[in-house]
């Protein structure tokens, strides 16, 4: 009964923002399609595409182009979506270092971004704006969360992350809620596929723990060869590290580690049931947290287009910070940054009947905000 | 720092070395022979991870994939060769570079319509898994000292190929003089289609070798391809012989460099600094390294007799 009522909500609050809008909505995407880290943007492609079928709206139209990794392109892209195709609001940026040759100038020409996943501490803070919103997290936040797990039992950790802003964002991070003794704190270079080096490092430092932030193809090429060494440290870090993109092709190496995340495919909740069967049903496969993140983009906008104008940037701002929508992680609210209010999740690697996933272990932060929120004067 | 740990780190730089001498061997002698830039030398690479992927996830064996990968890039190497390469042999380096940059693009948008955008699983094979005891109390997985013997097996058998065999004749003949070999009556046109599948299948080898290490995705060959440039143009353009010393000289400075110059710069500065800047640093150390060779010895350690 209880799960009846909870579906009938959720195709209730479907059902509203399928209505028609007060304009039509232009909404330009730009992500990684191709290159190393273009699984991430097709996930968050697909998760943003899932959420806006499924309101049927006519009213909104998306253009998607592909970034490829590079800075110059994704402005150059952002340029030509402002310019000649008039969007409204821009989304979709993976990699931090990207999303900040974009944002700032894309808000201060009066369009909208809703970040879907790079969430730099640079806009967080005192460089906040009105029209930046961030659906994913703060990119501390899931590092925080590491930190504090790895207080519980780990005395002397090896911290390792790639040399970019969110690299730093991520160590930072960990380093705010760790209390105990550092091994070393290692930088490695973005796209690094050879991790030797470093697990030679690890093997020689006597840490205890290791926690490494390496998203895409970067964390299945140093899993695959960690597994190798014969070093037996166990391995932790974000849930970027062992989410749904990268599992199949690390296959049993990554079994066991420990990681932390706003979702995981097991959450007990109707709409993340929903997200997940419709997410199989459409692309026949398991969402990542990418995916995840993106359908909560979509539903952002697509509540507060349905409320408000998005040529009056103050109402539907304001629609936009209410967070009207039914996230499959759950609690979700926006700061007063507005970057989210949200609970974070120890979860565990696991193998369940062939299939490598995440399983939800326990909660590490309760309505888990971010550090910089207090500096942002909206 | 333990001698069981410089040991381990030496072992590292000697891999990465034997696996960039396997991508510029087949560089350098394209270009010794041919005369030729070729760009898409990553792409073959990479066709040689995604079909012992393929095949190994089809038949459950990598050595099998192994020698699909052998297969597959050699035949994809002959087929550009025909169809492509053999109209730039004429024209001046930068048609050339032009062209093979799109071949690049067209690897990669056809590797990713047939395989989509995410990473293959591609593991080691059962025999090779593990670690061993190094001399030191270390231990070292036994895949990186079987990527090691494979390259020296590889290096040693060229040397066989190119200074015993009629074909090694051929190819020096044509590193030499290619308008006379022709003269005397050797049939050129097959001979490049030959050192150009040769070619294609080390780099097709070393993909596979590395893509059980790493992850096997689309543009996995461009920044190996990269390295593979410093070290042919270190080791002096169209020489085997400076092929195999550029690599290891490229592979043992990149990672004595990741591992010792954080510790180093980690004397002066705290170490989130040290770690970050000593990163940086050690990035680009081997472009320094090559800038200093090319300022003493302009045309590299052991240029090409002719060039």
């Amino acid at each position: 009964m209880k799960k009846m009522l909870a579906a009938a909500t959720l195709a209730l609050s479907v059902s509203t923002t399928g209505m028609a809008f007060a304009e039509p909505l232009k909404i330009g995407m730009i992500t990684t399609l191709s290159g190393g880290g273009a699984g991430l943007g097709i996930d968050t492609r697909d998760g943003f595409m899932l959420a806006i079928k499924n309101a049927g709206n006519k009213d909104v139209t998306v253009v998607t182009e592909d970034d490829a990794q590079k800075p110059e392109l994704a402005v150059q892209i952002a340029d030509k979506m402002i310019q000649s195709d008039k969007v409204d609001i821009l989304t979709g940026i993976v990699w931090s270092n990207l999303l900040m040759a974009v944002a700032p100038s894309a808000v201060a020409q009066g369009k909208f971004y809703v970040s879907t996943n790079a969430a730099p501490a640079a806009l967080a803070g005192a460089n906040c704006n009105k029209l930046y919103f961030n659906a994913a997290y703060q990119n501390d936040n899931l590092h925080e969360a590491m930190g504090e797990y790895a207080n519980k039992g780990y005395k002397k950790m090896f911290i390792l992350a790639p040399n970019y802003p969110a690299g730093k964002d991520s160590l930072t991070g960990f380093k705010r809620y760790y209390k105990g003794q550092l091994a070393a704190e290692v930088y490695t270079q973005v796209g690094q596929t050879d991790y030797a080096a470093e697990i030679a490092q690890m093997r020689a430092s006597g840490a205890d723990g290791i926690f490494t932030f390496l998203p895409g193809g970067m964390g299945i090429a140093f899993m695959k060869q960690f597994a190798q060494s014969g070093v037996k440290i166990p391995v932790m870090g974000p849930g970027f590290s062992f989410s749904q993109d990268v599992l199949p092709a690390i296959g049993d190496a990554a079994v066991g580690a420990k990681a932390s995340g706003q979702w995981a495919p097991d959450f007990d909740n109707a709409a993340s049931k929903k997200f997940l069967a419709d997410f199989q049903k459409e692309y026949n496969r398991l969402p990542s947290i990418y995916a995840v993140q993106a359908y909560d983009a979509a539903q952002l906008i697509l509540s507060a287009a349905s409320k408000a104008s998005v040529k009056n940037a103050d109402a539907f701002g304001a629609e936009l910070k209410k967070a009207d929508i039914q996230s499959p992680r759950g609690k979700f609210k926006f700061n007063t940054n507005q970057h989210p209010i949200q609970d974070i999740y120890l979860t565990e690697v696991v193998k369940q009947n062939g299939v490598i996933t995440n399983k939800t272990v326990e909660k590490i932060f309760a309505d888990h905000g971010d550090a910089y929120a207090k500096d942002c004067k909206i | 720092m333990t001698l069981a740990l410089a040991l381990e780190q030496l072992l590292n730089g000697l891999q990465l070395g034997v696996m960039l001498f396997l991508m510029a061997a087949g560089l350098t002698l394209i270009f010794g022979v041919m005369g030729l830039i070729n760009l898409a030398h990553g792409s073959l690479y990479m066709v040689g991870a995604f079909a012992c992927a393929t095949v190994a996830a089809w038949t459950g064996s990598f050595w099998i994939g192994l020698i699909a990968s052998l297969a597959a890039a050699a035949a994809a190497g002959a087929i550009v060769e025909l169809v492509v390469i053999r109209r730039l042999y004429d024209r001046d380096h930068l048609d050339q570079v032009l062209a093979t940059f799109a071949l690049i693009l067209m690897f990669s948008e056809g590797t990713r319509w047939l395989f989509g955008s995410f990473p293959l699983y591609l593991d080691i094979p059962p025999l090779l898994q593990g670690a061993v005891a190094l001399p030191g109390g270390t231990e070292y997985p036994v895949y990186r000292l079987a990527i090691i013997l494979a390259g020296a097996i590889v290096a040693f058998g060229l040397y066989l190929l190119i200074s015993r065999t009629r074909l090694g004749m051929r190819i020096r003949a044509g590193e030499s003089d290619r308008e006379m070999i022709g003269a005397l009556g050797v049939d050129i046109r097959t001979l490049y289609t030959v050192v150009f599948a040769l070619g294609a299948a080390l780099a097709g080898l070393a993909g596979a070798m590395v893509g059980a290490l790493q992850s096997v995705q689309v543009g996995m060959g461009e920044p190996v391809l990269i390295l593979a440039f410093v070290v042919i143009v270190i080791g002096g353009i169209g020489s085997i012989k400076g092929a195999l010393l550029g690599a290891l000289l490229v592979g043992v400075t990149d990672t004595m460099g990741r591992f010792l110059l954080p510790k180093i710069l980690a004397l002066f500065v705290a170490p989130a600094q040290a770690g970050m800047i000593g990163g940086a640093a050690a990035s680009m150390l081997i472009y320094i390294v090559m800038a200093v060779i090319l300022a003493v010895k302009p045309r590299g350690l052991f240029p090409a007799a002719h060039a």
